[in-house]
Parts: C-alpha cells; sequence; structure tokens
C-alpha cells in the first residue's frame, strides 16, 4: 500500500519533470520540436544517379562523394539545417536505381532550390575510341558512349582546380589555364592511364561538354592536368569556384520535387495543436463520464503518455510531420485502450464479488494477454509502415509505432499504480460507485 | 448472445455494405493522385482575389502546359494538377500562375513525382497491404496456437483476414464517393490510412477472440461442456462494451483530426473514421459469429 502510494508519488515527479523539460526546451529554444518540411515550409528534391559510367564496386564510394558535394553546396548557401541523404530505390518499379534526397528548409521556391543544386558542374573523364573523329570542344557529343569509352579516373579524384596563366608569347596576351589536382589514388590513376594511352585523345567533358580533348603526348606523373580551352579569365575563375565548391562525380537527374510554402506549414503546425487539444479534450471527458474514478486515473496515464510521447520526439529526435501528427492524435485515442480493457476486465470482477484490490490485481492479470497480442499485431503494422514510407508516411510509422510500445507502458504501469495507490481495503458503497463504471442498465 | 443467434442479418447488412462499397467504385471509380502515377500537384494562392479560371487558362496554355485540370480551392487559390513539368514549363509555372504579376500568387504547394517514383510506391502499397495481411494470420494462428477445438487456430486467422477485407473495401468505396463529391485523391496517405485501419482492426478482433480463447479454456478446466455458439456469444457480450468503447474515443480524436486539424489530414482522417466504424463493425458482428458458422459447418 504504502509502496504503491510512493511509487504514485514518483509517477507525478517524473510527469512534472517531462512536462518542465518540454515546456523549457521549446521556449529557451534549446531543443525545439523538429518539424518536417510540410510544416517548415521548404522544398525537397529527388535525384536519381546515373550510374551508367561507374563499375558497380565504385557504386557506394561514388554515391557518397556525391553527397558530400551536394552537402557542401548546399551549406555554402546557409541554407538552415539541409539534409542529404541517399537512398537505394526502384527496387519495387522493376529497376533498382541510387537515389539522392535533398532537403532544403526554409527554401520555398522551387525553381530557386533547383538552380541551387543544379548550378553544381558534372566533371568526367573519357577516352575517345580508336577511329572515333576527334571531337569539337565547346560542344555537347552526341552518341557519347559510341565514340567515348569511360576512363578509370572520375570528377570524385579530384582535390581542387586552381586558375593559372600561360606565358603569352610576343603580342598574344597571357591565356587563362585552369589546372586539376587530383587527390592520391587519382593521381595514381591518371599517370597509369596517361602511360598506358600515350597516343589517345583524352576527353575533359563539364556537363556533358567536351571543353578539352587533349592529345595525350606523354605520361603525366604527379596527379595534376592541365586544361587549355578558350577560356575569358572570367570564365576559368567561374569554373574553377565551381569545381571546388564540388564537381559532381556522377550526373544526376531531377525525378521528383515537392515545396511546402510557409503559410501552408504554419497553418498545418496551428492546426495540428488545436486538433491535438481538441482530441485529447474529448477523450479526457469521455473517460471521466463513463469510467469516473478509474476513468481519472486513465487520464492521468494518459497526460504521462503524452508528455513521454513529446520528450521522445525532441530526444530521439522524431521529426514531425501533419502525418506524424495525426498519428499522435490516433494514437491518444488508442492509448486508452489498454486502460478501457482492464476497466472493462476490473468492473466484471467486481460485479463477481471480488474485494477492491484483488479486483484491480485480476483485472489487470486478465487484460494483459489481450492487451499484448493486440499492440504486437500494432507495432507488426507500424514496421511495415515505416518500411513503406515516403519521409512523410515514416514519420506517421514511427509516431504511431512508438506510441503503441509507450501507451501499453503507461497503461500497464501507471494505471495500475495509481489505482492501487487509490484503492482502500474497505468496500464500501461509495468506493465501489467510484470505480465502478458504465450506465446502471449495464448492471447485471 | 444476439449477435451470433441472428448472424444471417448481420452477414446480409456486411454484404449490402461491401455491395455498396463496389458499386461506389464501378461507378465513381478511384482517382489516383500523382503519388502514385507521377505527375504534378500546385497549390496557388492569391492575396488580392484569383483570377478567373478561362484567364488562369490562356496564361498556362501559353507557358507551355496541356492536359492540364485546375479546381478552385476554399482559400481564395488554385489547385493545378499535371503531368510532369519539363523544366522550363516548371520555370514558367510562377509567373504563368500570376498572370504575368497581375495577380500576385504564391506557390503554396508544388509536387512533382517522377514516374519511376509513382510505380515503385504504388508496388510498394501492395506488397505493404498483401504483407501486413499475410503477417497477421501468420501472428493470429501463432497466438492462438493453442487453440484447436472446435475450430483451429488458422481459422481465426484467416476471419480475421475476411473481415480485413471487409475493414478495407468499405472505405475504399467510401473513397470513391469522396473522389466523386470533392475531387479526393488516392495518394500515400491514402495507403497509411489503409494500413493503419488494419492495424486498428485486427486489434480490435484479436480482443474478442482473446475472450474467446480464454473461456473456451476456462471451459476446458473446469469440464463445462458448452456449445461453441453460447461461448462465442458469451464472449462478445464480454467485449463489446470495450470495442465500442475504445472505438469511441478514436472516433473523438478522429474527429477533432477532421474538424480542427491540417487541411493535408482532413482526407485522411475520413477514411479512418469510415473504416474504424467499419472495424467496429466487422469485429463484434463479423469475426465471432464467422467462427461460430464454420464451427457449425464442421459439426454437421
Amino acid at each position: 500500500m504504502l509502496k504503491q502510494r510512493l511509487a504514485a508519488i514518483l509517477i507525478f515527479a517524473l510527469g512534472a519533470a517531462l512536462g518542465w523539460f518540454v515546456y523549457a526546451s521549446e521556449v529557451d529554444g534549446w531543443r525545439p520540436f523538429r518539424l518536417g518540411l510540410d510544416l517548415s515550409g521548404g522544398t525537397q528534391l529527388i535525384y536519381r544517379a546515373d550510374l551508367s559510367a561507374i563499375p558497380t564496386a565504385d557504386v557506394q564510394e561514388s554515391m557518397r562523394a556525391l553527397r558530400e558535394v551536394i552537402e557542401r553546396r548546399v551549406n555554402l548557401f546557409g541554407v538552415a539545417e539541409p539534409l542529404v541523404q541517399t537512398e537505394r530505390g526502384g527496387f519495387f518499379a522493376g529497376d533498382v536505381e541510387e537515389r539522392l534526397i535533398v532537403e532544403l528548409p526554409g527554401v520555398t521556391d522551387t525553381n530557386e532550390a533547383i538552380a541551387l543544386i543544379g548550378q553544381t558542374p558534372v566533371l568526367e573523364f573519357r577516352m575517345l575510341r580508336e577511329g572515333a573523329p576527334h571531337p569539337a570542344e565547346g560542344r555537347p557529343v552526341e552518341d557519347v558512349n559510341e565514340h567515348f569509352e569511360s576512363a578509370t579516373i572520375t570528377g570524385r579524384h579530384l582535390e581542387r582546380a586552381s586558375l593559372q596563366f600561360e606565358q603569352g608569347v610576343g603580342t598574344i596576351p597571357n591565356m587563362p589555364i585552369v589546372v586539376l589536382n587530383f587527390n592520391r589514388e587519382g593521381g595514381d590513376l591518371f599517370a597509369d592511364l596517361t602511360r598506358e594511352n600515350v597516343g589517345r585523345v583524352f576527353g575533359i567533358f563539364l556537363d556533358g561538354i567536351v571543353i578539352s580533348a587533349p592529345v595525350i603526348r606523354e605520361p603525366i606523373p604527379g596527379g595534376s592536368a592541365v586544361i587549355s580551352g578558350n577560356f575569358t579569365a572570367e570564365g576559368a575563375r567561374e569554373l574553377v569556384r565551381n569545381l571546388n565548391y564540388g564537381a559532381l562525380p556522377l550526373p544526376i537527374e531531377l525525378i521528383s520535387t515537392q515545396t511546402i510554402g510557409s503559410t501552408l506549414g504554419e497553418e498545418a503546425v496551428a492546426r495540428g495543436v488545436s486538433a491535438s487539444l481538441w482530441g485529447i479534450a474529448l477523450v479526457a471527458l469521455f473517460m471521466l463520464l463513463w469510467y469516473r474514478l478509474p476513468g481519472a486515473v486513465a487520464i492521468g496515464a494518459l497526460a504521462l503518455y503524452i508528455l513521454i510521447m513529446l520528450a521522445l520526439f525532441k530526444f530521439v529526435p522524431v521529426t514531425l510531420t501533419a502525418a506524424g501528427i495525426a498519428g499522435f492524435i490516433l494514437s491518444v485515442g488508442m492509448a486508452v485502450d489498454a486502460n478501457v480493457l482492464i476497466f472493462e476486465r476490473m468492473r466484471e470482477e467486481l460485479r463477481a464479488g471480488k474485494m477492491l484490490r484483488e479486483a484491480i490485481r485480476d483485472g489487470f492479470a486478465r487484460a494483459w494477454l489481450a492487451i499484448r497480442d493486440a499492440n504486437i499485431s500494432s507495432f507488426v503494422t507500424a514496421i511495415i509502415l515505416f518500411w513503406f514510407g515516403t519521409s512523410l508516411i515514416e514519420g506517421f510509422a514511427l509516431v504511431f509505432g512508438i506510441g503503441v510500445l509507450v501507451s501499453m507502458l503507461s497503461a500497464i504501469l501507471v494505471s495500475r499504480t495509481l489505482l492501487l495507490a487509490l484503492s482502500t481495503e474497505s468496500a464500501g458503497g461509495v468506493v465501489r460507485a467510484l470505480f465502478d463504471s458504465g450506465l446502471p442498465e449495464h448492471r447485471a | 448472445m444476439y449477435i451470433v443467434t441472428r448472424r444471417k442479418t448481420f452477414f446480409i447488412l456486411a454484404g449490402a455494405f461491401v455491395a455498396l462499397a463496389l458499386g461506389s467504385l464501378a461507378v465513381f471509380g478511384l482517382s489516383i493522385g500523382p503519388d502514385f502515377t507521377g505527375g504534378t500537384l500546385a497549390e496557388a494562392r492569391y492575396s488580392e482575389g484569383r483570377p478567373a479560371i478561362e484567364e488562369l487558362r490562356a496564361s498556362l496554355d501559353a507557358a507551355g502546359l496541356s492536359g492540364y485540370l485546375l479546381r478552385t480551392t476554399e482559400e481564395d487559390g488554385y489547385i493545378l494538377r499535371a503531368g510532369v513539368l519539363a523544366d522550363e514549363e516548371r520555370a514558367a509555372l510562377p509567373e504563368a500562375l500570376s498572370l504575368g504579376g497581375a495577380y500576385p500568387a504564391s506557390i503554396e504547394r508544388l509536387t512533382e513525382v517522377g514516374p519511376t517514383v509513382g510505380v515503385e510506391l504504388r508496388n510498394k502499397a501492395l506488397v505493404a497491404l498483401v504483407l501486413v495481411a499475410l503477417l497477421i494470420v501468420l501472428f493470429i494462428a501463432f497466438a492462438f496456437r493453442k487453440v484447436s477445438e472446435p475450430v483451429s487456430s488458422w481459422m481465426y486467422g484467416f476471419i480475421a483476414i475476411v473481415t480485413l477485407l471487409f475493414d478495407v473495401l468499405v472505405p475504399v468505396g467510401a473513397f470513391a464517393f469522396f473522389g466523386y463529391l470533392w475531387g479526393a485523391q488516392v495518394d500515400a496517405l491514402f495507403v497509411t490510412a489503409l494500413l493503419a485501419i488494419l492495424g486498428y482492426s485486427v486489434n480490435d478482433t484479436i480482443v474478442v477472440f482473446d475472450r474467446v480463447r480464454e473461456n473456451l479454456r476456462l471451459n476446458q478446466e473446469g469440464n463445462v461442456r458448452e456449445d461453441f455458439a453460447e461461448t462465442a456469444g458469451r464472449s462478445l457480450k464480454q467485449t463489446y462494451a470495450r470495442s465500442i468503447n475504445t472505438s469511441l474515443t478514436t472516433l473523438l480524436v478522429l474527429a477533432a483530426l477532421y474538424v480542427f486539424g491540417p487541411s493535408a489530414t482532413q482526407d485522411f482522417a475520413l477514411t479512418l473514421i469510415v473504416g474504424v466504424i467499419a472495424g467496429t463493425y466487422s469485429s463484434i458482428a463479423l469475426a465471432t459469429p464467422l467462427l461460430v458458422a464454420v464451427a457449425h459447418r464442421r459439426v454437421r
């Protein structure tokens, strides 16, 4: 008895601490809720990576390099908390493809977002096939794969590019040239490549255009190559800047976009909060009216459930979306389910003539199997939903799944402790009436 | 119990719901959104009043768009649905929607889904639905493995699937009707709603089955001979208050979500409301009575 009352006090203390944490961390902005793009406003872009020129063994490495390049690029533009990730998708569409997902909170103009990513140049190296005509510089090449074969060295081997001027002769002005410095691996590859292919044409492609196609005259050790196109000083400087900020190691193609304006996002947050409050209030009212004292206990358990969930959202952290909020609201409705099961069971035991404390203990014990099995099936659904999900649905599944687990705990541990703490050894009419529930005609 | 003895009436009622749902599906059809087919959805808002639809059409046509659909929104705006946009079309969109600046517009939402992404999501959705159903049968068959008389544990799983089919068909039929009424489109959220309904309904059904399981065990322990219909009816009577109460609390929050919640999740809430009602009906008036019907067939 004393033990349960102590436990009850501990539970209230925990609730108060969680409530303080949720409130204070939000007000201070120390650990605010993380809002998804559909609530904060922003743009999500999904690209497909063109892996045709990449050997299978290098795919993961190339995708990692691609992600880093885009990340650098996005950070450069000062987007707050961008998210860049790669994903393997398309399995269920028949073709597996590597994708790049870029989320830009606060960028609510799709075209601006695309431009931001799109300015990143793609640097590629190719070897001209034997017998193919020498390509014209500064033009895109048709049927690239017919005329060229991929080289062992790729854009991801570039360490940095720099601008230099080639000494002019006589009246010819100094010509700007771009020097590419490869990383160690790239340097070795380039040395091997030039040694084995003396006399062949080496094509340097930028965004699919041949910017330079020199003939390899001699092996080039040392890990650097020179592009001497017909650059103006300004053009060369821009190229160097773009290459340094990030040359894409492989071409990408935009396949999906999603943009949510800030007004729509703010509305969704405001309405989500008001729907949550109304939902909670309605459930609380119903529980109190129908289940009386146990109903009040269920409200206590529900309050703790909500606080634990909110704290988890901040700690995990869970990215909240409109679907996630819907999942949370739904979970509030379902969270009382375990309580309902227990209370109905408890009432049966009471009516069967058991003493109050015994009825509480038996009610919990008997309801447990049903609660366990029902929650396992809900949890299985949540896992599959999570797997099914696009990022917006994942929010729902995550919240729903966590909700199932937490609600089970809150019903079993919290409601039980509180009810036992409230119960007395006597079973007078008043106490029984308080613990009883339902409509009078239910009483058999 | 009443529901068990008069089970035919409830089967017929369920059949009528299914027929209605199928009819709605056949007449109105489901309108599949760009999430699954690939395409574009844009919502524009006009701070100083929206242009007439003909004007907007002319402007969009001039920008090179074709084969699009326009709908007005409550918030003084338009929703545009179109195929996948080319880069130039996308770039021209803000200008075209504001009629060259004559009607200041903000694009509040722009979703473009590439065809492969759409196909993938559609296939994934189907796999997810089947997978959930399959895992649930397996789980129920496992959880009820000690129950074999008079109905095998597999039958519990199988009946759970029949009720799930009902729970999914009814909201799908309702959604086809919503599509007719206000152009609701099947999107990823709709599939989420269906999966959530599956989870919810099976949860509900398991609670009733659990009671049958317990009563069968108690009878066995106490050497009580009782007709299965009797046991099932008693179990149902002991659990239906809980079923209805849980549904009520869930419906209360869903109603709050529908009325006060974000517009993005309104159709979702409504689908769930229909699904929860169907799920409650099926777990009370379909699952256990079916169990009894199967048991009786065995006996004969």
